[in-house]
């Protein structure tokens, strides 16, 4: 199936760190240094998704 | 135990390339259902039915064609190219049961593709697209190896480059690769995973520097679409390092090789890897062409024995043993789960509107 949804996850490793950046469809963001547990945040949408966390709340 | 992924059915997978399915019959098992596969002689289509005479199971892969049908090579049962039995010997009434299952199949972009699960539910529109296997302008060289692992095993190694420091060094793999980080997007509902990887100043390997002649250091993008469950599409540009494409989007100075793989699970613990290389440079360059060809078949060799090793090794394993994931494996960690929702999403009953 390749029709895009719109619907995209984003998770950028930052550059010289090793901190995972995720950026969820609804645009709310976290981060994170274990892949496992940022798909969990990611997929939990829109569950654990109310704080803001652009600060970066575990990094 | 051997370690497996479960199938995703209701899906297309690559069967063949195109060029591999004739006037010869042709075997290959996928989800571990065996097919048989040929083309027809007035029209050329090609044809999917189930591997399996219904009189006493002979496989029809090692029978023969006779015009369009095909003829059993124990007892002579004979088949049409919808799985109808037309014959059977010594006797005129044939009994309904008499039929193998046909498979719906499409052929696209050099590659016959095959549905596997409810014919009703096969869309040819969904199949996702590789045009570079078979446009004008591009040169690709092509294999398929069969390998004794897992499918979830290619696809996680197919969707973490960082092995190819590693696993390729020498051929495709330099210390940049497993050093740099990656971006991965997953669109959920097309079921696509992209894994970007972007060098800006990174070691020309060998496979590159002798194929397009860049002398020092390189700029390497490695971009991945990984279209589930079968199509990988790996999107490689390399260029001397600091030359970028110009602002109006032309990139007269990159190189651009399209390197493509169908993942397709055979039966348990084994899967077909189709692999090729396209390109759109130097295409005349038949030395070129095969430098290409003989070096990818090594890297893919290089993995087809991992692999296999991989394989036997986790089934020599007790059950419920721990695997670590770090920051390389966020793509395949993404495949994996799109994997289980195919998986999910295959095994249930379909409601039909009437």
């Amino acid at each position: 199936m390749t029709a895009p949804t719109g619907e995209v996850y984003r998770i950028d490793w930052l550059p010289g760190t090793d901190v995972l950046h995720g950026t969820c469809h609804c645009g709310r963001e976290h981060t994170s240094q274990d892949p496992i547990e940022m798909w969990e945040w990611m997929l939990a949408h829109p569950s654990g998704h109310a704080v803001d966390e652009a600060q970066g709340a575990d990094a | 135990m051997p370690h497996t992924t479960a199938f995703a059915r209701n899906q297309w997978y690559v069967a063949a390339y195109s060029h591999e399915v004739g006037r010869d019959l042709l075997g290959r098992t996928i989800l571990g259902e065996p097919l048989v596969f040929y083309r027809t002689e007035d029209d050329g289509t090609a044809v999917a039915l189930h591997d399996r005479c219904v009189h006493r199971r002979f496989p029809l892969s090692e029978s023969r064609l006779d015009g369009d049908r095909i003829v059993c090579g124990y007892h002579g049962f004979t088949y049409d190219t919808t799985g109808t039995c037309v014959y059977v010997p010594g006797q005129k009434r044939i009994p309904r049961t008499a039929r193998v299952a046909s498979y719906p199949v499409v052929e696209q972009d050099a590659l016959v593709w095959v549905w596997i699960g409810d014919p009703a539910l096969a869309d040819p529109q969904v199949i996702p697209r590789a045009p570079h296997l078979a446009s004008p302008g591009w040169v690709t060289v092509s294999g398929m190896e069969p390998i004794d692992a897992d499918y979830g095993l290619l696809v996680d190694n197919l969707l973490d480059l960082s092995h190819e420091t590693y696993l390729h060094g020498g051929y495709i793999g330099s210390p940049e690769v497993a050093e740099t980080p990656i971006t991965t997007e997953v669109d959920e509902g097309a079921g696509v995973v992209r894994v970007s990887r972007h060098m800006g100043d990174a070691e020309c390997p060998p496979f590159y520097a002798k194929s397009t002649g860049i002398q020092g250091r390189i700029t390497r993008w490695q971009d991945i679409e990984y279209h589930a469950p079968c199509l990988y599409l790996l999107h490689s540009r390399i260029a001397p390092v600091g030359v970028l494409p110009e602002e109006d989007g032309s990139d007269p100075n990159g190189f651009h090789t399209e390197i493509t793989y169908a993942i397709t699970p055979s039966s348990d613990g084994k899967v077909y890897d189709f692999w090729a290389v396209s390109r759109d440079w130097a295409t005349d360059d038949a030395e070129v062409t095969e430098f290409l060809r003989g070096n990818n078949h090594t890297v893919v060799m290089q993995d087809v024995d991992a692999l296999n090793l991989l394989q036997k090794t986790l089934g020599s394993e007790r059950g419920g043993y721990q695997e670590l994931s770090i920051n390389i494996d966020t793509g395949g960690l993404a495949a994996r789960r799109i994997l289980a929702r195919l998986v999910e999403e295959g095994a249930k009953p379909v409601e039909r509107v009437q």
